[in-house]
């Protein structure tokens, strides 16, 4: 009698399973879990710690925090991060200073892996909520991260 | 004209198959030759290298925080466990001690990585079997995980949240809610696993009895994790050697003795319902300190050889660091679970059929990055 | 046969084919309506079959916690219609080292065999094209002229894969075909005919044979569905394609048009099986307790169609939450299973028929 109980037993974790399925089924229209992306660019909010890519904020003045010490350089696995830096004479003191004259960003090189941002002394550097990264030329990823005639603020030093 | 003549006289051809790199059955880049007779499997030759990108070679050139982010990319399903590793070795090296809270959340990061690992493995091993279904509902709950993850890392794989020493930054204040809401969501959930595909008739005709590995074999080919497990070899380096806070949660490690498909089915669902039980113990009581023990800027371990194991999803992951006293590594082995599991399915994969193979790669949940590095 | 003896669907048809004749002479007539019904047909069908991949699509959705195509029409309605063209409009690529002719006529074997079998089906009163009197039997006869198809592709295609695919397809779909045929044949013994629209006027009067013939009926009813779906090489038994076995099974190396023949093809044998279980278990288009009979504008066409799709639903039920079987297991299920429980059945039956135990 096995064999006829053993069909019993299938059909009835065959019907086990379909209830499984059909209960989703039932309630289909509250329950789809994937979401309608480029509709929903508007309200689409990454969380605050997402890792997008690196930007460097600068304030109303056009002043960074970035002293050019290179920790960030020095910090990352793969060479994202290039200072190109001088050095110029302070006005006020007369002393010569290190400043960046262009903190160039590989976005194409870049793991996300946020040593740079751990690494800065200033947090001249943050992680930007931007993901939508894709160009059609590479070379457009390479980015210069301070905006063209800024300047370190007063008083930041590493 | 007898049996033995006309079986002379019929002559069959064994032919070859790849199964790979392109195959919708090989999950990543995976190459299997098979060479086939008929639809019986008379013998499995993987053929690795297709996903080589020499992160042993490239940790001899980067200093020991930036090793931490390329084993993100070896076993990316638990890449914070990997993570983990190093940073452990590291440690041993330096001799420092980390933190009770750091202990406490890398271990509820490291079990919230192992359900979401199975969670896929689950998703895949019913897709694999033809249950395309299963594949949604386990990345529902997959889902969740990955946006603690991410609202405490920053990222949903490749972490990259532990730094030698500790913790690159605290916890965010909703990872304690999100993680409960989690669980009470995930214990509802993992019956629902049961009664779409473990009982299901057709699932157990095709797990039952098939893709068999003894204790002797899994033990002689260095076999590890829930593999090893299914074989009732007891193998969890969480249970015999603890680190981090798996000394003080209390766990069953799962030993299933049938060694077959279903046995480590079995094992990874029940692993699941000890992963949720360590994350409850862990999760009211995160002890107060510091994230982060004072390390060097530039860490330098001494002269010397470190070893240190963890318990990966898959299986045991050993990192060897070699170094003689400079910034850089001098040689880093990674002993990755997945490339021992895989040297033994030739073994138990004779003469058995097509869709036999299939079940059995299956269950024994590969990443290919974590086999070829 | 008698290709004047075939019943013109619906009344408007009536004018044109009276028209027909006027103009012709008898045979030129009767071959011009014969054209004129097959590329209705043709039409039809191959709109209803892209409609039907629709429908997979969107119920495995709603399966799924997903929302399914919805970007192209309204909610997505064209989205079978773009993709359609879209394969039309591909170039037809192959391999060297194909058997061109073979390669070539085996999309269309597959596809003229399933659109052939919806000559017979009796959609409504007046909406059949043939009617024959052997009607079940040409079905099973048509539907099994499909695996020809497949074999042909999979042998002529030189790959592996498609060959091994296409041998899977060959006994399953040989082992299968015989549950499919006791099954009817178990209804049958309560209908005493073959003649498709002669089965439903006897389930006029006595309810629908699924009812009828109670628990026989019933345990056939299954025996079909499970057959059935394993001769459309649908999932769980869709080892023919087995995705993560086979790559694409026997139509691995097909494209364009040629492949959407095969795929057209699937969903209009799942329009076929549903059909026939519909004809022979729940009374084609007779409406459920006579609702509608006195209603004489009421399209009888809908209550088949409703039943049709019921059934079509229930087979994408199963798609969506069995795994595949193991070719072994497959023929396990034939020989060890449904076979002799089908020989039972047929007993069952005879005995509840002669001691007048219908309902």
């Amino acid at each position: 009698m096995s064999y006829f109980s053993d069909i019993y037993k299938g059909i009835k974790t065959l019907l086990t399973g379909m209830s499984v399925t059909g209960g989703y089924f039932i309630r289909a229209r509250k329950g789809a879990i994937t979401q309608q992306y480029p509709d929903n660019r508007e309200t689409l909010k990454m969380f605050d710690r997402f890792r997008g890519e690196v930007v460097m904020p600068h304030n109303a003045d056009n002043r960074h925090y970035c002293t050019g010490c290179q920790s960030c350089e020095i910090a990352c696995p793969n060479g994202s991060i290039e200072i190109i830096w001088d050095r110029a004479v302070d006005p006020e003191t007369g002393k010569k200073k290190k400043k960046i004259d262009k903190h160039i960003y590989h976005l194409s090189m870049c793991t996300m892996c946020g040593l740079c941002i751990e690494a800065c002394p200033t947090d001249a550097i943050v992680w930007a909520p931007n993901f939508e990264n894709s160009v059609y030329d590479r070379s457009k990823l390479t980015k210069i991260l301070n905006q063209p005639g800024s300047s370190v603020l007063d008083g930041i030093e590493d | 004209m007898t049996d033995q003549q006309a079986q002379n006289k019929i002559k069959t051809e064994e032919y070859f198959i790849n199964m790979g790199p392109q195959h919708p059955a090989a999950h990543g880049v995976l190459r299997l030759i098979l060479t086939i007779d008929g639809e019986i499997i008379k013998n499995v030759e993987p053929d690795l290298g297709y996903i080589h990108r020499s992160i042993e070679k490239m940790c001899e050139r980067d200093s020991y925080q930036q090793i931490v982010h390329l084993t993100d990319r070896m076993d990316y399903l638990s890449s914070h466990i990997n993570n983990e590793a190093v940073c452990l070795t590291v440690e041993k090296g330096l001799e420092i001690e980390v933190s009770d809270r750091v202990k406490v959340i890398r271990t509820i990061i490291d079990e919230l990585t192992r359900i979401a690992s199975h969670c896929l493995w689950w998703g895949v091993m019913g897709m694999d079997l033809g249950a395309l279904t299963t594949y949604f509902y386990a990345f529902r709950d997959r889902e969740m995980i990955n946006d603690i993850f991410e609202e405490t890392c920053g990222a949903r794989l490749t972490m990259n949240y532990n730094v030698p020493g500790g913790l690159m930054f605290d916890i965010h204040p909703n990872f304690v809610k999100r993680t409960k809401d989690f669980i009470t969501h995930f214990k509802t959930k993992i019956p629902e696993y049961d009664r779409l595909l473990t009982g299901n008739v057709i699932f157990q005709k095709r797990t039952k009895g098939v893709g068999i590995l003894t204790k002797e074999d899994a033990i002689s080919f260095g076999v590890s994790g829930p593999t090893a497990r299914g074989s009732g070899f007891s193998s969890d380096v969480r249970k015999h050697h603890p680190y981090s806070a798996y000394d003080r949660v209390n766990f069953k490690e799962i030993l299933f003795t049938e060694g077959d498909t279903f046995a480590r089915y079995q094992v990874r669902m029940m692993e699941l319902w000890e992963s949720v039980s360590i994350i409850e113990q862990l999760i009211d009581n995160i002890p107060e300190g510091e994230t982060k023990a004072a390390t060097k800027a530039v860490i330098k371990l001494p002269k010397g050889e470190f070893y240190q194991r963890v318990e990966t999803a898959r299986g045991e992951l050993g990192v060897y660091i070699n170094s003689t006293g400079n910034k850089n590594p001098y040689r880093v082995k990674f002993r990755s679970p997945g490339f021992s599991n895989l040297s033994v399915l030739n073994h138990i994969s004779k003469d058995v059929l097509i869709g036999d193979l299939v079940a059995t790669m299956a269950s024994f949940d590969f990443v290919i990055p974590d086999i070829d590095r | 046969m008698n290709f004047t003896q075939m019943i013109i669907p619906l009344n408007i048809t009536k004018t044109i084919s009276d028209w027909i004749y006027s103009i012709m002479p008898e045979t030129a007539a009767s071959y011009t309506i014969m054209v004129i019904i097959a590329v209705a047909y043709l039409a039809l069908f191959a709109v209803a079959g892209l409609y039907l991949v629709l429908l997979e699509r969107k119920v495995a959705a709603w399966f799924q916690l997903r929302i399914g195509p919805n970007r192209v029409g309204p909610w997505g309605l064209l989205q079978t219609m773009a993709d359609a063209l879209k394969l039309v409009s591909k170039e037809l690529t192959s391999t060297i080292k194909i058997d061109k002719f073979l390669y070539n006529l085996a999309p269309y074997f597959v596809i003229v065999s399933a659109l052939m079998a919806m000559a017979v089906f009796p959609f409504s009163k007046q909406f059949q094209a043939f009617d024959i009197n052997i009607g079940v039997f040409f079905l099973i006869a048509i539907s099994s002229i499909g695996v020809i198809g497949i074999l042909l592709a999979g042998w002529s295609s030189n790959n592996k894969y498609a060959l091994i695919g296409a041998m899977r397809s060959g006994l399953q779909t040989i082992s299968y075909e015989l549950s499919v045929g006791l099954s009817i044949l178990t209804m049958v013994l309560l209908t005493g005919t073959l003649q498709l629209s002669e089965i439903i006027e006897a389930q006029r009067t006595g309810g629908w044979l699924i009812l009828q013939g109670h628990i026989p009926s019933i345990i056939a009813f299954m025996i079909f569905m499970i057959a059935g779906t394993a001769e459309t090489n649908r999932a769980p038994f869709d080892l023919v394609e087995a995705e993560s076995e086979l790559g694409a099974g026997f139509h691995t190396e097909y494209s364009g048009m040629k492949f959407a023949y095969f795929f057209l093809a699937e969903f209009i044998n799942m329009f076929i099986i549903s059909s026939i279980a519909v004809v022979l278990f729940f009374g084609g288009w007779l409406s459920p307790f006579g609702i509608t009979e006195n209603i004489a504008w009421f399209p009888q066409v809908f209550w088949f169609i409703i039943k049709v799709l019921g059934l079509i639903f229930l087979m994408m039920w199963f798609r969506w939450t069995f795994p595949r079987l193991r070719v072994d297991q497959l023929l396990t299920l034939e020989w060890k299973y449904l076979l002799p429980l089908n020989l039972m059945n047929i007993v069952l039956m005879a005995i509840v028929i002669w001691l007048n135990w219908t309902i």
